[in-house]
């Protein structure tokens, strides 16, 4: 009744080629970038932004990134992790070595490091798919990992491994270091990861983004049909990993403030992951349901103990959310194997016929 | 120019040399590298008992050896005589494998590999964090005498040095030797396993001949689960029993890769390789690297290997069509 595209005529063929042609979806999304952008910066407290919208934001942001990979392209990545360091380590060595640069244009060229590292580990997959490939994936995790310790450069050899976050002013606002604001580091993210979801929309249905997903469907048919596997694998593997780049430099620089080898460790290859499987593979707006739902789960099933006053240990809690977020996940696979996304989708098909279920 | 001779010295030359001038030294590592190669050849031996008959690759075989070492400890522990905890805990795994076919696999039949896998680490979650409920986060140390196992070691006289073999590294190439020639002998004369080899060779085709798809992937699953807790009494005896050797039990996926997905003896082969490949790296080669390269070696001599043979060394080829 409400969500229906009758007496919406395209006359032309830009009008029917449009991003989202229905009147109703674009509302929409205005709708939700008009809370994300003014609502949430006015309404809500700074814990909530500052432990709930900003990793929710840098984790979406790479869950797009393994989504082009592993949604459109086909080939399976265990290198998350560490793709997202070496954006980390490119944007901290970027920002300390020239310091006079604008911090966003460090956070984007740091991307283009991490394209050029997923397209040396993108090489296997000429020659492999499916699972092997995902394993020889783990070799970029860990050597990339052992690189993050070994070698002293990458973190000015500081005493403690780490790296620290300076501060960066823009328009005279500190947005990275202790004395931004969550506010700030919100907003700039917020707007990076907006400019990026889209241009990846745009880039997704345009020409290499369906020659990915020819390679997905089936491979040989695609060489066949004239798509060239070596520039379409090496494209999507690059493509991937710059915004798996840029969301470890946005993670470093907007929300720790200071990272070391382990906030880049295989476990968080795995949650990006479950993000994009639990949001739906091959969908945008999939991975921020994902992010969403394995980001905020955990947040709040770890409030739960204190909001009924029980006497829980801080360790046994931790343990029995792993229990359950791993039993929500199979739940999940079992339910609905091609995730939230495509829920999401079915809703949106029977409201559009709704009151009157067989009227189509 | 010099430093580069220098440095081609240092990295083709010199590890040879310090290799015939300490020879006990030598086979001393390469015994280390054979026995920790066996252990890995004993997870991938779990994994690919399960990927041969359900086309599923079961990222929570680390856990499970975990798992089954922690449920043995904590048993005897508590009083229970060893065979009993030996016992208990068999059944244990066997009860796990009927509840992983009955809740999670029945429920996934046909579904993307992508997905299978995925549900596998859920499975992994599920595990570390009831096992970090029940038994605790902080190491145990394994029940080694009380198993039977002799801790001493044996000292063997050659190349004027002494090379020392610890007994239980000896049991343990000893019971893998033997559990694959079980697992060997299983496949081919037993009823279950021609069972197993048809179901891997083609489902379909397996549930028409009559063979419950649901009975042997519950077997598979107690098959591997039995292979986990000999590898984590293994594993145990020569470190602590902790959540640590997950992370170790990774390395068996990239035994996996040099040895093919589906192949028993490619798990033992690629395992001793591994093993013993990382060892040899890491004492003739790490300090070059600044040491540690133990934790990446495995993975990118796979990944090396696999740009050469795409299929590992005894893994089928396929013809692909469209």
């Amino acid at each position: 009744m409400f969500y229906r595209e009758a007496g919406q005529f395209k006359t032309t063929y830009e009008a029917d080629q449009a991003m989202l042609p229905i009147a109703q979806d674009r509302v929409g999304l205005l709708l939700i970038l008009l809370i994300a952008f003014a609502a949430i910066p006015l309404l809500a407290s700074d814990f909530f932004i500052s432990s709930i919208m900003i990793p929710f934001l840098v984790f979406a942001l790479a869950a797009v990134g393994l989504n082009i990979l592993m949604g459109y392209a086909g080939q399976l990545s265990l290198g998350t992790g560490a793709f997202m360091g070496v954006g980390a380590y490119a944007c901290y060595k970027l920002a300390t070595l020239f310091p006079d640069l604008n911090i966003l244009i460090v956070v984007f060229l740091s991307g283009f490091f991490a394209a050029g590292i997923g397209v040396i580990f993108g090489l296997p997959s000429l020659r492999i798919k499916g699972l092997y490939l995902a394993i020889t994936t783990l070799a970029a995790q860990f050597f990339l990992e052992w690189c993050f310790i070994r070698i002293g450069w990458l973190y000015n050899y500081n005493d403690s491994g780490a790296i620290e976050v300076p501060q960066r002013m823009l328009f005279g606002l500190a947005i990275t270091g202790p004395h931004a604001t969550p506010i700030t580091r919100y907003l700039v993210i917020l707007t990076i990861v907006a400019i990026m979801t889209l241009v990846a929309a745009n880039v997704l249905r345009g020409r290499i983004g369906r020659s990915w997903m020819m390679i997905r469907d089936m491979d040989i048919a695609a060489e066949l049909m004239g798509i060239r596997p070596l520039f379409s694998k090496l494209s999507a593997f690059a493509f991937s990993s710059y915004y798996c780049g840029v969301a470890g430099a946005l993670m470093v620089f907007f929300w720790l403030g200071s990272a070391e080898v382990e906030s880049f460790d295989i476990n968080h290859s795995f949650l990006i992951m479950f993000m994009v499987i639990i949001g739906g593979m091959g969908s945008l707006a999939g991975c921020f349901m994902g992010a969403a739902f394995i980001w905020v789960l955990p947040v709040i099933l770890r409030a739960i103990p204190s909001a009924f006053e029980l006497n829980i240990l801080a360790a046994t809690m931790e343990h029995i959310s792993s229990i359950i977020i791993g039993a929500l996940i199979i739940f999940f696979l079992i339910v609905e194997p091609h995730g939230l996304a495509r829920l999401w989708r079915v809703g949106k098909e029977k409201l559009r016929t709704w009151p009157f279920p067989y009227a189509t | 120019m010099e430093t580069f001779v220098a440095g081609l010295h240092a990295f083709l030359v010199a590890p040879f040399l310090d290799m015939v001038s300490l020879p006990d030294f030598l086979l001393q590592v390469i015994w280390e590298g054979f026995v920790s190669g066996i252990l890995y050849a004993l997870i991938a031996l779990g994994f690919v008992l399960i990927y041969k008959a359900s086309a599923v690759f079961n990222f929570a075989q680390g856990i499970m050896v975990v798992f089954a070492a922690l449920v043995l400890v904590s048993l005897f522990d508590l009083g229970v005589p060893a065979w009993l905890a030996l016992i208990i805990t068999i059944a244990v795994m066997g009860l796990l494998a009927l509840s992983v076919e009955r809740l999670v696999l029945r429920k996934l039949v046909n579904q993307h590999e992508a997905i299978l896998l995925m549900a596998t680490i859920g499975l992994t979650l599920v595990l570390k964090g009831a096992g970090q409920l029940v038994f605790g986060g902080e190491p145990k140390s394994m029940i080694t005498e009380e198993l039977g196992f002799s801790t001493g070691s044996s000292d063997w006289e050659v190349f004027d040095g002494i090379v020392i073999f610890q007994h239980i590294d000896i049991a343990a190439a000893v019971i893998a030797i033997i559990m694959v020639a079980v697992l060997g002998v299983f496949f081919s004369k037993t009823r279950i396993g021609r069972a197993l080899r048809a179901v891997a060779d083609d489902h379909q085709a397996a549930l028409s001949v009559g063979i419950s798809l649901n009975q042997i992937w519950a077997i598979v699953w107690f098959a591997s689960g039995i292979v986990a807790l000999v590898t984590g009494i293994m594993w145990g005896a020569r470190s602590d029993v902790s959540f640590a050797l997950e992370i170790i039990a990774l390395k068996a996926l990239a035994v996996l890769i040099l040895g093919g997905f589906t192949s028993v003896p490619g798990a033992i082969v690629g395992g001793l390789i591994v093993g013993i490949g990382e060892k040899l790296f890491e004492v003739y080669w790490g300090p070059m690297f600044g040491g540690g390269v133990e934790a990446w070696f495995a993975y990118v001599l796979a990944l090396i290997f696999l740009l050469f043979r795409p299929q590992g060394m005894f893994g089928e080829r396929h013809i692909e069509r469209v």
